[in-house]
């Protein structure tokens, strides 16, 4: 009876997991595919991979996609960083509001944040690369502040005094005492917002204006005109380092979580 | 008000509340030269704020703070010749042993050798030679205790306040820990401003106690005045278990306690005045009935170690005595105390008591 519930339990899991990545890998063999039709396998071939990195256009998407995501993850974490301290300090109530509010945006449809920042936008600036930045860097903050507050919140605050005690001014006391201890979840944030601003196609088909195209709005555009196998190839290295980022970001989290073990075990 | 030559810090008028609620009301207080100095009070006393006002963590609403003279109330913590040790130890995980002790040093710029040295004395003082190398996370409670004590001695502070430090370790470890930080405060020669609510830690290790509650000093003086002649029932009843009945001073040297007239050792108290009166549990006597001043029923004896708890109900009031021979529970007693083993006190200087009176 167990056994056989334990085999209903793995077949359950299987199904599961094939759903979910039945089509990824089907995508991934497709881009191997030396032939245009969906449904003949005319043999191996990294033809569409060659031609991918010889289309300029794509070329060009793909640097935009890199910059965009590096850029806006990097200046996310700063913000996102310096808000979580301040939101920490806070006092209870305020504290509350603030992380509700900054929930918001992530449980937000994306079309909403999208129309709401090209709205915005055009106000302000031609829509353009930077547009997009700013639409990034906004929507990767709470990603971050959602990663980096619970390293803060386990954080014994008595080490910054210790630090200012000993004669640590606050600027050094933070870069030298807290920054390493809550290094991990930053690290974490920054990987997240990345994954984020890369997976991003919503906003940014909203907020980028004419002539920017990132990879995910590429390949829409270009699908519309009819499939390429060269989207295949696009999309499955897409796949390739969103799921590499996923991989340090888990291999940071978790490591984290054993230091703060070790930690507890010695009090 | 001039400062006292012999006095290192000193606290005057200092007033400091959280949202809205007084923690320290009016606190005046001078620390000597190379005392060791124990701030001690119930949880919410307003000790651990003290401590925190001369560390620099916290700024008072009125009132100053003089450090040999000079007034630093608004002086950064970093700036300030001072140096504290946490209850929660506070070392630094990131770093070894030896990165922790050193971290003030460098901030200083000493020279390499200079930093050895201290390390190495400063860690055979703590007893803990050849640690150096060792993680901090790995070492004990005790352990990381005495690191941090080591790392905010190096720095040679004048003074080093220290928040509870024993707190979170077990009794055995508690009781090594005091005597290990009397020896290092004779060797490093310098002022010690220690913060518990353990009031046997408090008698044990200090040259001078502040009995503090509701952000008011109670008491100050030596352990031994302390215990002996506590001035008022909350300090009687905060320091050791006491029996405190209320009493009226007859003349001097005569006090009546539930209507039986006592000879006493106190004078100067106004005629009838209403008093509290305090008997430490050693001090009353277990009589055969019919000796002493009250006669009672034993309501129950426990074994504590070294002697015996003996409660006694005589008088409509339980009385609690200590002794190393125990009656039968049950058994008719008369219980005596000698005249100079009680203690008259006035009534309690509280909130209340004031609203009333005016």
């Amino acid at each position: 009876m167990v056994r056989l519930k334990n085999a209903f339990m793995k077949c359950y899991l299987a199904l599961i997991l094939l759903f979910l990545y039945a089509p990824i890998f089907v995508l991934v063999v497709l881009s191997f595919n030396d032939s245009r039709s969906r449904v003949t396998w005319g043999g191996f071939t990294l033809r569409w991979y060659g031609e991918l990195f010889s289309n300029r256009q794509i070329l060009e998407a793909l640097r935009t996609t890199l910059l965009l995501g590096l850029g806006s993850a990097a200046a996310a974490t700063v913000i996102g960083t310096l808000g979580a301290v301040g939101i920490q300090a806070m006092r209870r109530r305020g504290y509350q509001i603030v992380m509700s509010l900054t929930n918001i945006p992530i449980l937000n449809a994306d079309i909403v944040t999208g129309i709401a920042l090209m709205l915005w936008f055009v106000r302000l600036m031609p829509l353009g690369f930077g547009s997009v930045l700013a639409a990034h860097i906004t929507f990767n903050i709470p990603y971050v502040i959602l990663s980096v507050m619970p390293k803060l919140k386990s954080l014994n605050l008595s080490i910054y005094e210790a630090a200012r005690d000993l004669g640590a001014g606050s600027v050094y006391a933070f870069f030298h005492i807290v920054l390493p201890q809550i290094g991990s979840g930053i690290l974490a944030g920054f990987f997240m917002a990345l994954t984020m601003s890369m997976d991003d196609f919503v906003i940014t088909y909203f907020t980028k204006g004419a002539g920017v195209n990132t990879l995910s709005t590429m390949i829409y555009g270009e699908i519309r005109k009819g499939i390429k196998p060269e989207m295949y190839a696009l999309s499955t290295l897409l796949f390739a380092v969103i799921f590499v980022i996923l991989l340090v970001f888990n291999a940071l989290s978790g490591r984290g979580k054993n230091t703060d073990d070790v930690i507890e075990r010695s009090r | 008000m001039e400062t006292n030559e012999k006095d290192i810090l000193e606290l005057r008028n200092i007033t400091k509340s959280f949202d809205g609620k007084k923690v320290l009301d009016d606190l005046s207080l001078s620390i000597g030269r190379n005392e060791f100095i124990t701030l001690l009070g119930p949880s919410g006393c307003g000790k651990s704020t003290t401590l925190r006002i001369i560390g620099g963590f916290v700024r008072p609403d009125a009132g100053s703070v003089f450090f040999e003279g000079k007034d630093i109330t608004n002086l950064a913590s970093e700036k300030r010749n001072v140096n504290t040790v946490f209850q929660k130890y506070s070392l630094f995980p990131h770093m070894n042993v030896e990165e922790n002790i050193a971290f003030g040093l460098k901030l200083k710029k000493k020279s390499k050798a200079y930093i050895q040295d201290k390390i190495k004395y400063a860690l055979k003082l703590v007893n803990l030679e050849g640690y150096e190398k060792r993680n901090t996370t790995a070492l004990s409670g005790g352990q990381q205790q005495r690191i941090a004590i080591a790392r905010a001695i190096v720095n040679e502070p004048e003074i080093l306040l220290l928040d509870e430090p024993l707190g979170a370790l077990d009794l055995k470890l508690r009781h090594d820990m005091q005597q290990e930080l009397i020896r290092i405060k004779k060797e490093v020669g310098i002022t010690f401003i220690y913060v518990t609510h353990d009031q046997e830690e408090a008698l044990t290790m200090s040259d001078k106690i502040v009995v503090m509650n509701k952000g008011i000093i109670q008491q100050m003086g030596t352990s031994k005045s302390i215990y002996d002649e506590p001035q008022n029932a909350f300090v009687a009843d905060f320091i050791g278990e006491s029996n405190i009945i209320g009493g009226i001073m007859l003349q001097d040297r005569v006090v009546e306690i539930l209507g039986v007239k006592i000879p006493c050792v106190d004078e100067g108290f106004a005629e009838r005045e209403a008093v509290d009166v305090v008997i430490r549990p050693e001090d009353l006597e277990i009589k055969p009935e019919g000796e002493g001043f009250f006669t009672g029923q034993v309501t129950s004896v426990l074994f504590k170690g070294a002697y015996y708890e003996i409660k006694v109900y005589a008088e409509g009031y339980e009385w609690v005595s200590q002794s190393v021979s125990a009656p039968e529970v049950g058994a008719r007693v008369g219980l005596y105390v000698a005249p100079d083993n009680i203690q008259i006190m006035h009534k309690p200087k509280s909130e209340d008591a004031e609203m009333i009176k005016e």
